[in-house]
């Protein structure tokens, strides 16, 4: 293992040289483009073996990746924001058609107004895609979790496409420490890929995506929705083969100071890293303070979550993302997550960074306020919001 | 050369028992293209009738590798399983002495609107494989809507026959040039109704380094409501009223492979056998049908004369 300084695009390029793939297809997009430039150069100085396809959009992207997957190669891309809008209806045919692909995507706010900077409006909008999705706090976590995502994902009992998110500048073009593992490790780690089903090592001519009517398309859906309960099964043996090379743990959901917590704040991504300069600061003045970090997106570890939160006395939730009139993405799972306990915590929704917008301690230590205090509404409230 | 008889003898890539209407000439176009070459042969197919009518699951009628991904994709879908070929040799995994063509099918609407996208990146980016595009000139899969490959005055359900607008209005875009200005080794035009040429260029376009590209009319049954087994008549007429001419695009050079000269005949003998064109031929749409026929000229003799003068047009 070795120490690099690495941006979280820096990161994601990194494993992906390692990971090697056969074939990479993608498209540049601000903030996305440093791991497709850095990947680019990889591909040209003979660092990797992998076929990269220059495509001329996110659309042919995705589709490119689909086609170079079931034809029985190991398959990327990476993308952002309206890139991956771009995509949304080739996301869902590559998780339809049971493919392994794997994709960092750089959380950028959706158009329209355009916007350059992250949220996550992106990546939640494709929740329902059939993605496995997992967020990444920092540098390390986005590196981390391309290794995670590939094995998750090339399971022969979930084989279903992986998205590893990173915020949009704030982690892909900050420069951290990043322990690498060595090339070596790394390879082995993954494995070689070998599909049964596929356009061209299968002895046996296979169809992909054929049509399925009413008589057969809701089992294939049901198919789906084993495949990602499978990953409860696989997660924890694959995240404890990587603590074994990394000496890092990989939970579901990382508490962070929730064993004896009052209140507890749950995020995604770098927000993470704010709140738990916060929860250090109060603690230190004495108070009960706590986060709970998602990882894994979807599928969403409702029991884990839970368990975390179960005996605080009140829980703020902090999305970046809004579901326009209704409970914003995070919210709605954590609240699903604390249904039906007999003294379910309070919950409160805050709605913070659209468009890139920061989110300071000030606004960090005002929920912990308000939430000590026992100040819980269905109002969706805000952070750093003028007026 | 082969021919009918033998082509009937060969073990198809694409199965009888698929569910295209009587007479519907598609799957006779893929069946005969997909004929013209030993080597293995994957195919991707744009959604469209031809992809429906064939991989109803739990069946499929490809006894070849197959791969429907969406409507507008095609190209780029093909492009990716070339390009996994490329690496999966380079690595090993692929036997260094397999050689396979990779063969993507579009109907027009998937070709000449949705698909333009992902069929232009594709052809330039170089990648070898053949796109075949089946024209039908309109949506059939979804009843018979307007495409760009739809000609001047033709009845569609997007752009009906009415009291003051008569059908489509404009022309068709000329997919040929779209795609000989790509620079590609080799494109062409051709019609099941003529057989011999339709298989030599088949031929050619599967033994091409590079993108090559074939364009066949596919007259539809059930929306040029026309006569189950006039398919293939139809296609005759297409070339003999000069509406379909069949020529070839071979490194920039024109080469028109069939001129009817003296037999040639009025475009109203494609169109009368067609319930799309019945007003067209009334008295009171004579202009829209003039511009049709003015149209028709012009292009079959700018193709000769590209022929004719022999120089590359890239
Ligand atoms: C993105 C998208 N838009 C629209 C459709 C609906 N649709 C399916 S097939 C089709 C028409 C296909 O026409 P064409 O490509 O000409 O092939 P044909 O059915 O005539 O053989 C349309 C509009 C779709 N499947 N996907």
């Amino acid at each position: 293992m070795q120490k690099k300084a690495l941006t979280g695009a820096g990161a994601s390029a990194e494993a992906m040289r390692q990971i090697n793939p056969d074939v990479v297809a993608a498209y540049p997009i601000t903030p996305q483009t440093p791991i497709m430039e850095t990947f680019a150069k990889f591909v040209n100085d003979g660092k990797v073996s992998t076929e990269l396809i220059r495509v001329e959009s996110e659309h042919s992207a995705m589709s490119a990746v689909i086609g170079a997957s079931s034809a029985g190669a190991r398959a990327m891309t990476a993308t952002s924001s309206v890139g991956l809008a771009l995509m949304f209806e080739v996301v869902n045919a590559a998780s339809g058609m049971r493919l392994p692909i794997t994709m960092p995507v750089v959380n950028r706010a959706l158009s329209s107004p355009i916007n350059i900077h992250c949220d996550h409006s992106d990546t939640m909008a494709c929740r329902d895609a059939g993605w496995i999705q997992l967020y990444s706090e920092n540098a390390q976590e986005a590196y981390d979790n391309m290794f995670l995502a590939q094995k998750l994902s090339e399971h022969p009992e979930i084989l279903l496409p992986t998205m590893i998110m990173q915020d949009g500048f704030i982690t892909s073009h900050s420069v951290e420490p990043v322990e690498v593992l060595d090339d070596e490790t790394a390879k082995s780690f993954i494995g070689s890929y070998n599909p049964e089903h596929s356009l061209l090592l299968s002895k046996k001519p296979v169809t992909f995506g054929a049509l399925q009517l009413f008589d057969y398309f809701f089992e294939t859906k049901r198919q789906q929705e084993l495949a990602m309960d499978n990953v409860w099964r696989f997660y924890y043996s694959i995240a404890d083969e990587l603590t074994q090379l990394t000496g890092r743990q990989y939970p579901l959901a990382e508490p962070y100071h929730t064993e004896d917590a009052e209140v507890i704040l749950v995020a995604l991504n770098s927000a993470a890293s704010t709140i738990k300069a916060v929860v250090n600061k109060l603690r230190k003045q004495g108070k009960k303070a706590g986060l709970l970090k998602i990882r894994l997106f979807r599928p969403f570890p409702y029991s884990e979550v839970s368990q975390h939160l179960q005996k605080v006395k009140s829980v703020g939730v902090f999305d970046r993302s809004y579901s326009f009139g209704a409970n914003s993405p995070l919210l709605s799972e954590i609240i699903s997550s604390l249904f039906g306990l007999e003294q379910a915590p309070k919950v409160q929704g805050y709605i913070f960074g659209l468009g890139g917008r920061d989110l300071l301690e000030a606004d960090i230590e005002k929920a912990f306020e308000e939430l000590f205090q026992g100040k819980t509404s269905f109002e969706k409230k805000y952070l750093g919001l003028r007026g | 050369m082969m021919n009918l008889f033998d082509f009937a003898k060969k073990a198809h890539k694409l199965l009888p028992g698929h569910r295209s209407c009587a007479g519907c000439p598609a799957p006779i176009v893929a069946r005969a293209i997909l004929s013209a070459t030993d080597d293995e042969v994957v195919v991707s197919n744009a959604t469209g009738c031809l992809e429906v009518v064939t991989t109803i699951y739990p069946q499929s009628s490809w006894n070849i590798p197959f791969i429907h991904n969406t409507f507008e994709n095609a190209a780029a879908t093909i492009s990716g399983v070339e390009t996994a070929y490329r690496s999966l040799k380079k690595s090993g995994r692929i036997n260094q002495n397999r050689k396979i063509r990779f063969v993507a099918f579009g109907g027009d609407g998937g070709t000449y609107d949705i698909g333009l996208q992902s069929l232009s990146a594709a052809l330039e980016r170089g990648h070898t494989f053949t796109y075949v595009c089946y024209d039908n000139e309109g949506y059939m899969n979804t009843g018979g809507q307007r495409s760009s490959a739809t000609p001047i005055g033709a009845n569609t359900t997007t752009d009906p026959v009415g009291e003051v607008r008569v059908g489509k209005q404009e022309s068709r875009k000329d997919l040929m040039k779209i795609v000989a200005a790509h620079h590609i080794p080799y494109a062409a035009q051709a019609s099941l109704s003529n057989w011999p040429d339709l298989l030599k260029k088949a031929q050619k376009a599967l033994s091409t380094e590079g993108p090559s590209f074939l364009l066949v009319l596919s007259p539809c049954v059930a929306v040029w409501k026309i006569k189950p087994d006039m398919a293939v008549e139809l296609s005759r007429l297409a070339v003999d009223t000069c509406f379909w001419p069949l020529y070839e695009i071979e490194d920039g050079k024109f080469r028109l492979n069939f001129d009817p000269a003296g037999n040639k005949l009025p475009i109203a003998e494609f169109l009368k056998h067609q319930g799309r064109y019945k007003h067209l031929l009334e008295p009171k749409n004579k202009k829209l049908l003039d511009r049709l026929q003015a149209e028709v000229d012009h292009e079959f003799e700018k193709i000769k004369k590209l022929s004719e003068i022999g120089i590359s047009v890239f």
